[in-house]
């Protein structure tokens, strides 16, 4: 009765009123937790070795320092303090730097149980005492203690350390820093030594999966005591720009949709696209088989972009940038000079170098730092090779939704190796698609003809004629149609299968 | 025999003369315990070779970091070489002894 009753009343409730928060800094972070860590409180961040969790720490403590004029400190356990900094330097911190600025205070702690007698009762007012001591030394706002576990290994008495933990983490509550402890993940417990009894406000979960030889890093909030948080896991990535969270956009579908029309570069094309190509910030697939042009579609639409002066982006997963520079200038598309401007920019990367969800936070990064108004995607079925079908939807719905808030218009190049192969991809993705268009080749009359029609395109009185292109030196040319503005000669053939693939 | 007291004295102990240092936090009752245990062992084992040096880490918290203290008390042997330290009140003497080298462990 009591719940029947709660669950009435709660709509009703005003909405709650978050705690403060403090920014990490750190991409997608901030965005995944509403606003960072708790403010001047402990948050614990545990996971396996090498799962990230120093660096997520360091990162939090060096962006404290030098964006948000919060200085930090770091009592570390490591035992190699060298090596540590070295990989912080790697990703640019430079440590001894905001040190010797008084930005950030470090005390390397070490605990070699071989020397220590334990004789009778003690305490470590030892360890409160070098705290607050570097707290005072920089004016500290936040702390990082990294692995305070290790004491586990150093001293004996576990009731002592114990009690002097939990001593330790109201004390920093009452310093009123906020703190990130990092823990290793424990057997059915989320640390070695159970530290989430004592730090209950906040709990983030980093994780380090291999599978089938790829890796893959999630991040997910298990506890946020006083706020919203997502119970998610995220993919993150740690690169040569340090960690990245990515968030996963809102799936409520609230994007604007746009009226304005971009070209696709190809006259004729436009001319079957309503007249005046894709809507802008819609999601095109150019679907077909090796050889059928899909790539020469995207080389038009990227160059007539960059004539607009538009900022592109070129996913490759085939290609390398200078073969498709090569191959495009054959059919008379050169798309150097628009590297060189800095318009376009090329990402390529083999498909099998990491997870689904690796591709998915590079190419979140990637397009967050290049801000494009266009991509293309070649060919997006080679990503479709390290998941399972229901991850690779789960990982393009991201990707369009994420494109379409930033109403980036992006096109997908689907390789279809045959029909039947084609359609069973093609159907997972196709229902993200605002415009679909299908390129055919087939042998008439003892000569290769190309084709293509526009299988749907949202919004927009599109054509349903299949109408034939080359490709000339002077670029992918599709012959006039009949319902087009420009009404003319008709092509006048029908490749086998067509009404198959158009039934899908 | 020598053993049947669970340690042996070491003999080469004798003649050298040991620095301690006793870190402490304030007055409390752990420290002023341990240095009261501490001044007793030493006049027992060290008579006339020993030097005592109280450090309070409240007054001079810096001196932490340097010989790596956590836990208090702490005693730390300083010399003879090498370093030793012994955590807590020091009230149980024989392992003061043995944390001293004054004794072997058994």
């Amino acid at each position: 009765m009591t719940s029947c009753h709660s669950v009435r009343v709660l709509p009703h409730l005003p909405p709650r009123r978050e705690l403060p928060k403090t920014l990490t800094g750190i991409r997608g972070f901030d965005e995944i937790t509403r606003g960072g860590l708790p403010s001047g409180r402990p948050t614990l961040v545990c996971g396996g070795p090498g799962s990230g969790k120093t660096l997520l720490a360091l990162t939090f403590l060096v962006n404290g320092a030098i964006l948000f004029d919060e200085p930090g400190v770091l009592l570390t356990f490591e035992e190699n303090a060298e090596e540590m900094a070295n990989d912080v330097a790697s990703l640019g911190f430079d440590l001894p730097q905001l040190i010797a600025a008084k930005k950030l205070a470090v005390d390397y702690v070490r605990v070699e149980r071989s020397e220590i007698e334990e004789t009778g009762e003690y305490d470590l007012e030892g360890l409160f005492v070098r705290l607050a001591y570097a707290i005072q030394t920089v004016g500290a706002r936040r702390v990082v203690l990294d692995t305070i576990e290790s004491l586990f290994a150093g001293l004996k008495n576990d009731a002592i350390l114990r009690s002097e933990l939990r001593r330790l983490f109201s004390w920093l509550k009452e310093q009123g820093v906020t703190a990130i402890i990092t823990g290793e993940r424990g057997e059915g417990l989320l640390t070695r030594q159970g530290l989430e009894e004592y730090v209950s406000d906040a709990v983030i979960l980093l994780d380090h999966r291999v599978h089938d030889q790829v890796s893959t890093r999630r991040l997910r909030v298990v506890k946020y005591r006083g706020s919203y948080h997502g119970t998610n896991e995220y993919p993150f990535l740690i690169d040569a720009d340090g960690l990245s969270v990515l968030p996963v956009s809102s799936l409520a579908l609230q994007h604007d949709a746009p009226m304005e029309r971009v070209s696709s570069g190809i006259a004729n094309l436009d001319d079957m696209l309503g007249g005046k190509g894709y809507y802008r910030g819609s999601t095109i697939l150019v679907s077909g088989m090796a050889g059928t042009g899909k790539t020469s579609m995207g080389a038009h639409f990227l160059d007539a972009a960059c004539r607009r002066g538009e900022r592109c982006l070129y996913f490759l997963f085939e290609e390398s940038p200078q073969q498709l520079l090569r191959n495009m200038r054959s059919i008379g598309v050169d798309l150097e000079p628009w590297v060189r401007s800095g318009l376009l920019q090329f990402h390529a990367d083999r498909p099998s170098r990491y997870g689904l969800e690796t591709h998915l936070a590079t190419m979140h990064r990637v397009v967050a730092d290049f801000k494009p108004t266009v991509i293309v995607i070649d060919p997006v079925t080679n990503l479709m090779t390290v998941g399972t079908s229901a991850d690779v939807q789960a990982m393009l719905t991201r990707i369009i939704d994420h494109l379409k808030t930033e109403n980036i218009t992006a096109m997908l190049a689907s390789l279809a190796p045959g029909r039947s192969e084609s359609e069973r991809r093609e159907s997972t993705i196709s229902s993200l698609m605002d415009t679909w268009i299908v390129l055919a080749n087939e042998e008439v009359n003892g000569r290769h003809r190309r084709g293509v029609y526009v299988l749907k395109s949202r919004g927009m009185a599109h054509s349903n004629e299949l109408r034939e292109f080359t490709l000339t030196d002077g670029g992918l040319q599709v012959v006039d149609g009949t319902d087009g503005p420009r009404e003319r000669s008709r092509v006048a053939y029908q490749p086998e299968g067509l009404e198959q693939h158009a039934g899908v | 025999m020598l053993a049947s007291d669970g340690a042996t004295s070491r003999p080469d102990a004798a003649g050298q003369s040991y620095e301690l240092r006793l870190y402490v936090a304030g007055q409390t009752p752990k420290s002023v315990l341990a240095l009261a245990n501490l001044r007793l062992i030493c006049e027992q084992h060290l008579h006339g070779r020993y030097e005592i040096e109280v450090i309070d880490l409240i007054q001079n918290p810096q001196l932490a970091q340097g010989d790596q203290i956590l836990a208090l008390p702490t005693l730390v042997r300083r010399l003879p070489e090498p370093i030793k330290k012994i955590i807590g009140d020091l009230s149980n003497t024989e392992r003061v002894l043995v944390g001293l080298d004054l004794r072997v462990r058994e």
